[in-house]
């Protein structure tokens, strides 16, 4: 019998049916990824194996961990198989630390409720040695460290030794690296394959992107809707997909580098010239200078009139501020900026002429008003603004360009599901006709089919309207398909930028090429089964 | 750290110099001459103006501000022109009673408080936290002033347990003044406990849907544990500003519950001085009270930074 | 329509009644609260006095009444003074914090401070006893002591708001800072800035009726809760409704108050409460005593 095994699993809550019929098995030593959209149940089944549901979840079938079935266990009981046989890791590294608990205090405190005849020093060694295992040394990460001065990397590690040093027969990770950088998305997921192997645990691995866990998971499990669509293992899934939905997937998580544009238009609608940008920081003492944090260094580039360029690079590379200096909302040391040839510093006229579309299509819009009051707000910038008619009109020729009914207009951000509201953001965007856009983030935030049909959607207009993007990404990926050049930025400044083939086929930079290993790839995955 | 408190201890500073200024502007413009009110019926204007030299009245207002300033710096508060001796005596007298009384109320008000909110948080929605809550919704309702009529009602008229006011003075022993402040200590605390407990609950809840509760579920502890542990400590955090505020306002809760109890306290002192235009006392004890709130404020932001180590480094921003 | 959660049923009704008797003092009370009947002193509650009368035989119903009134009148124009100043300010101090004038926010925010460090009771006794006794010193003694708290309230709350992707969008589409305040962050506040001022309004009920008691607040011959518990005081042993009756008035009223307000938040936005957690891990520390 397996190490886990989840047979007939129903759950509802408040009536609610979540999980229907659910089953699958871990073996010792084995990585099994689950893999579906947000709703798909995949976490409310690893909160089932946990037993740490919501109140008034009812749940049927069985959850069989060694021959012990945890659905009829008492708490109490519980309690002993969460500390001895069952260790998870969750998705937000920075909020699952106890804030005024030293990580070694938190640590420890996990070593002895499981290896109770311990005494002090000699769980204060286990956990010394655990942290040094999920590469934490103790030379540069005593125990007496406070969670807020580790990154989120270091943090998720701590995590993973308050299970790791339970010793428990199955690791659960419920979107261990969501929040991460792709790099240190790639070395978290390299450690838990590890020590997976090491200790011979197994692995239940939620995520939403095939992508992330294909290149780790020895088996795959699709689920949908609650329901599991498909599962297999690695080699025999990637080869015979049979479900639809496995293979859109598996299509939308495939990258094609984007086909060259013929003629390339030569006027110049965005330059940034040497821009730099300063912040203080706190300072330390009383009497000390603040320290000065230098977020954007000497940055130049331009954009074609037509073309699509890619910035990408981790967070606190200096992205988001060089954007918001680009939409004029922030302020810059030195440099100049501009917007078909005129320095840009504020004026409306030139405003107009860019726009932006934000990542989180749920904090995008102001709650209280109705898609008609969104879209037009950028009407603010004309000198010679719409009449009510007019812009009404205006708005609807949007929507519908987006693909988004004529309806819509009277309602409110709350009725649109994700992917619709990237689709008004977008409309918003287009109203006064600007000629270059400024996609921050803007498909990370979305399930991957959605992704898909919103990068179909940006194509198609800019072939329309000629319009130019900017993409800011943190993943080299999620550009290729449609950038024709691609910056790569790393504390501040530029360290590479080229055609897009050529950075994929030829990158220059170690930088470039530790982005390139690290970002999941699952052509890489099926090219090398 | 040392930035952290050498930061608090300037804005502390610099709150109590603008502090003093208000209160003595506030003071100055106050219709009445405290020297006519000493010289009585017999109004002579000749002496009054003697007096009112002597007393330093017809200074420039900025010196006067400066003398008093500097002399309350060397725990000189100036003589009471009623009581005719120095105000420090006087004031000290009566902070014998008043503070005492405050940080009885405060220890009431927090024993209740804080075990309640706890307990109704971790049974939330069910009748024992219904019905504390209720409680917590009247005692936040009653006026303290009345609510001490009606105790001294029930306990000293009806029970005869307490007396209906007075104090016995220190000398009299520690039982009969604590005796003889337990039913004004109640009264102000009982309204400050219920706002508390609604905090206290408030936030326990808040941080038991924090990630670490999780995380130390995972890690197999009970849910009880899991909230003693690693809860406590960080739902302490809000408690502890409402808890410095609560120092305010029950020093200046006191002054009409002291009333009520005959206590001869800084309350009762504050009143007579208003009443008889005794204006150097009014300003020295307004002057106390601030400075004893601006401390507190000072001692509750060192507390959080022991609490919470992401504070020490002095970036609290 | 959903049905309405049971805190704000009984906070609406309890309100209401007050709000309407007090309205209806205005036009007609039983009996004249001013004019004395010595001959009917101290009766007990009875069918022609539901509430009895006093020691000048005035009836106790009618008092509460007026008294009522006049509580009401003077919290609700303190607590709009508090709204009116504190709002505009915390509304400005976190939109010049959030455009690099971080001196003028810092300057804003110790004078609120400032006015946090004085014991609020024992300043609105010195006010009144500055400036004289009566409703018009109770209400600026009151409402300059709710000026900080909406300031700080609405500032926070702003706070959040300011770094929300549509503020950005606003700013991208160049709207002013104080047109983003007034048009996107007052309107996503209002909820909690409603709730906040059912509570102040019950705490100043409570301070006015405290600065009465003492004598301060409203004067003679015009009846005031607080008084009527002051006078009562030594006659409670036997005319217990005389301490009674303006107490258990005061008591739900207060209660009214706070049932609505808790009754609002929970209505309005059950992601309140943690909206409210999530500001007060920022820097700000919201007080809501």
């Amino acid at each position: 019998m397996s190490l886990l095994d989840i047979q007939n699993l129903n759950l509802s809550i408040h009536d609610k049916q979540i999980l229907y019929n659910v089953n699958l098995q871990v073996e010792p030593g084995q990585v099994v990824a689950v893999v579906g959209e947000s709703g798909s149940g995949k976490s409310m089944t690893a909160s089932a194996v946990m037993q740490l549901m919501p109140d008034a979840a009812a749940i049927e079938g069985n959850i069989w961990l060694d021959n012990d079935d945890l659905t009829v266990k008492t708490e109490n009981e519980m309690c002993v198989i969460r500390a001895n046989d069952i260790g998870m890791i969750f998705q937000e590294p920075m909020t699952a630390l106890n804030p005024v608990q030293t990580i070694g205090a938190q640590v420890i405190e996990a070593v002895r409720i499981t290896h109770k005849d311990l005494n002090k020093s000699q769980a204060i060694e286990k956990a010394e040695i655990v942290l040094h295992r999920v590469g934490l040394p103790q030379e540069r990460f005593p125990l007496a460290t406070y969670p807020h001065k580790l990154s989120g990397g270091q943090r998720q590690r701590v995590v993973i030794a308050i299970a790791l040093c339970q010793n428990p027969k199955l690791l659960i990770a419920d979107e261990p690296t969501t929040a991460l950088d792709v790099t240190t998305q790639a070395k978290i997921l390299k450690l838990l394959k590890k020590l997976v192997a090491q200790d011979n645990m197994g692995l239940l691995l939620i995520s939403h992107d095939l992508g992330v866990v294909g290149e780790v998971a020895d088996h795959i499990v699709i689920m949908r809707n609650g329901r599991v669509i498909e599962q297999g293992s690695r080699h025999s899934f990637f080869n015979n997909m049979k479900e639809e939905y496995s293979k859109e997937l598996v299509a939308a998580s495939q990258q094609e580098l984007k086909v060259q544009k013929e003629t390339q238009e030569e006027e110049i609608i965005l330059e940034v010239r040497n821009l730099n940008k300063e912040y203080k920081l706190t300072r330390k003492g009383f009497f000390s200078k603040g320290e000065i944090l230098q977020a954007v260094n000497d940055v130049s580039f331009s954009i074609k009139r037509g073309e699509n360029l890619g910035l990408v690079g981790e967070s606190g590379c200096g992205k988001s501020t060089l954007t918001r200096c680009i939409l004029g909302v922030d302020d810059f040391e030195s440099g100049e900026i501009l917007i078909n040839g005129e320095v840009f510093n504020g004026q409306k006229e030139l405003r107009k002429n860019i726009n932006v579309v934000f990542q989180d299509p749920y904090g995008s819009f102001n709650p209280r008003h109705t898609v008609e009051r969104l879209v037009s707000e950028p009407f603010y910038l004309l000198d010679k603004k719409p009449t009510a008619k007019e812009s009404k009109d205006q708005v609807i020729e949007m929507l519908m360009l987006v693909g988004l009914s004529k309806t819509d207009i009277d309602k409110y951000p709350h009725e649109f599901s994700g992917g619709q509201r990237q689709r008004i953001a977008i409309a918003r965007a287009l109203i006064t006709n600007p000629s270059v856009i400024l996609l921050d983030e803007a498909t990370s935030a979305l399930d991957v089919l959605i992704r898909g049909q919103i990068l179909e959607l940006l194509e198609e207009l800019s072939k329309k309207l000629g319009i130019s993007y900017l993409f800011i990404s943190h993943d080299l990926a999620t550009v290729k398909n449609i950038t024709d050049r691609i910056m790569v930025m790393k504390d501040g400044i530029i360290v590479e930028q080229g055609h897009t083939a050529d950075i994929y086929k030829n990158p220059t930079h170690p930088y470039t090429k530790t982005l390139l290993e690290a970002s999941p790839d699952i052509t890489r995955v099926i090219e090398n089964l | 750290m040392i930035h952290f408190v050498l930061k608090r201890l300037a804005s502390l500073v610099l709150t109590l110099l603008v502090a003093t200024g208000v209160i003595f502007i506030m003071i100055e413009v106050v219709p009445g001459d405290p020297a006519a009110y000493m010289m009585g019926l017999s109004n002579n204007a000749e002496a009054a103006d003697a007096l009112r030299s002597q007393m330093g009245l017809d200074a420039p207002a900025w010196d006067r501000y400066k003398s008093w300033v500097s002399g309350m710096i060397a725990g000189d508060f100036g003589i009471s022109y009623t009581y005719r001796i120095p105000v420090s005596e006087l004031v000290g007298d009566r902070m014998m009673v008043s503070v005492p009384l405050t940080i009885y109320a405060l220890i009431l008000s927090t024993i209740i408080a804080i075990p309640v909110g706890v307990i109704a948080a971790s049974k939330r929605g069910s009748i024992v936290d219904t019905g504390l809550m209720g409680f917590a919704q009247i005692g936040v309702a009653i006026p303290n002033f009345w609510f001490a009529i009606l105790l001294v009602l029930l306990f000293s008229t009806s029970l005869q347990w307490f007396s209906a006011g007075g104090f016995p003075g220190w000398d009299a022993g520690i039982v009969e003044c604590l005796k003889a402040l337990t039913l004004p200590a109640i009264s102000l605390a009982l309204p400050q406990a219920a706002i508390l407990s609604r905090v206290m609950r408030t936030s326990m809840l808040d941080v038991m849907n924090e990630d670490y509760i999780r995380t130390a579920r995972a890690k197999g502890l009970t849910k009880r544990q899991a909230l003693i542990r690693h809860g406590l400590r960080n739902a302490m955090i809000p408690v502890l500003t409402i808890l410095g505020l609560q120092f305010s306002f029950l020093l200046a809760g006191g002054i009409i519950i002291e009333s009520i109890f005959s206590l001869p306290g800084l309350g009762r002192l504050v009143f007579q001085s208003i009443a008889q235009r005794d204006l150097i006392v009014v300003k020295s004890i307004v002057t106390l009270l601030v400075f004893a709130v601006v401390m507190i404020t000072f001692i509750v932001d060192m507390a959080y930074a022991v609490v919470d180590p992401r504070l020490r480094e002095g970036n609290s921003k | 329509m959903k049905k309405l959660p049971l805190n704000l049923t009984i906070g609406l009704i309890l309100t209401f009644m007050f709000v309407f008797m007090a309205a209806l003092s205005f036009v007609w009370t039983p009996y004249d609260v001013t004019a004395l009947d010595i001959g009917s002193k101290f009766l007990a509650p009875n069918f022609q006095h539901l509430f009895g009368t006093d020691h000048f035989g005035r009836d106790v119903f009618s008092m509460v009444m007026v008294g009522a009134r006049n509580a009401i009148a003077v919290s609700l124009v303190a607590v709009g003074i508090g709204m009116a100043i504190g709002v505009p300010l915390g509304l400005w101090s976190a939109a010049t914090r959030m455009n690099g004038y971080g001196l003028m926010d810092e300057a804003l925010m110790r004078g609120n401070d400032l006015i946090f460090a004085f014991p609020s009771l024992l300043m609105a006794i010195m006010i009144t006893a500055v400036f004289g006794p009566g409703a018009i010193n109770a209400i600026i003694a009151i409402g300059i002591f709710n000026i900080p708290v909406f300031a700080r309230m609405t500032r926070g709350a702003a706070l959040g708001l300011w770094s929300r992707e549509y503020i950005m969008a606003a700013r991208v589409s160049g709207k002013s800072m104080m047109r983003i305040s007034y048009e996107h962050i007052l309107p996503n506040i209002l909820n909690i800035l409603i709730v906040q001022a059912t509570i102040q309004f019950s705490i100043a009920i409570i301070a006015e009726a405290a600065l009465s008691y003492v004598g301060l607040g409203t004067q003679p011959p015009m009846p005031s809760l607080g008084r009527m518990l002051n006078e009562a005081q030594t006659m409670i042993f036997f005319a217990p409704w005389l301490g009674f009756v303006p107490g258990g008035a005061i008591v739900t009223m207060v209660i009214g108050l706070n049932l609505l307000g808790d009754g609002l938040r929970d209505l309005l936005d059950p992601k309140l409460r943690i909206r409210a957690a999530q500001t007060r891990k920022g820097e700000d520390n919201n007080v809501t005593t």
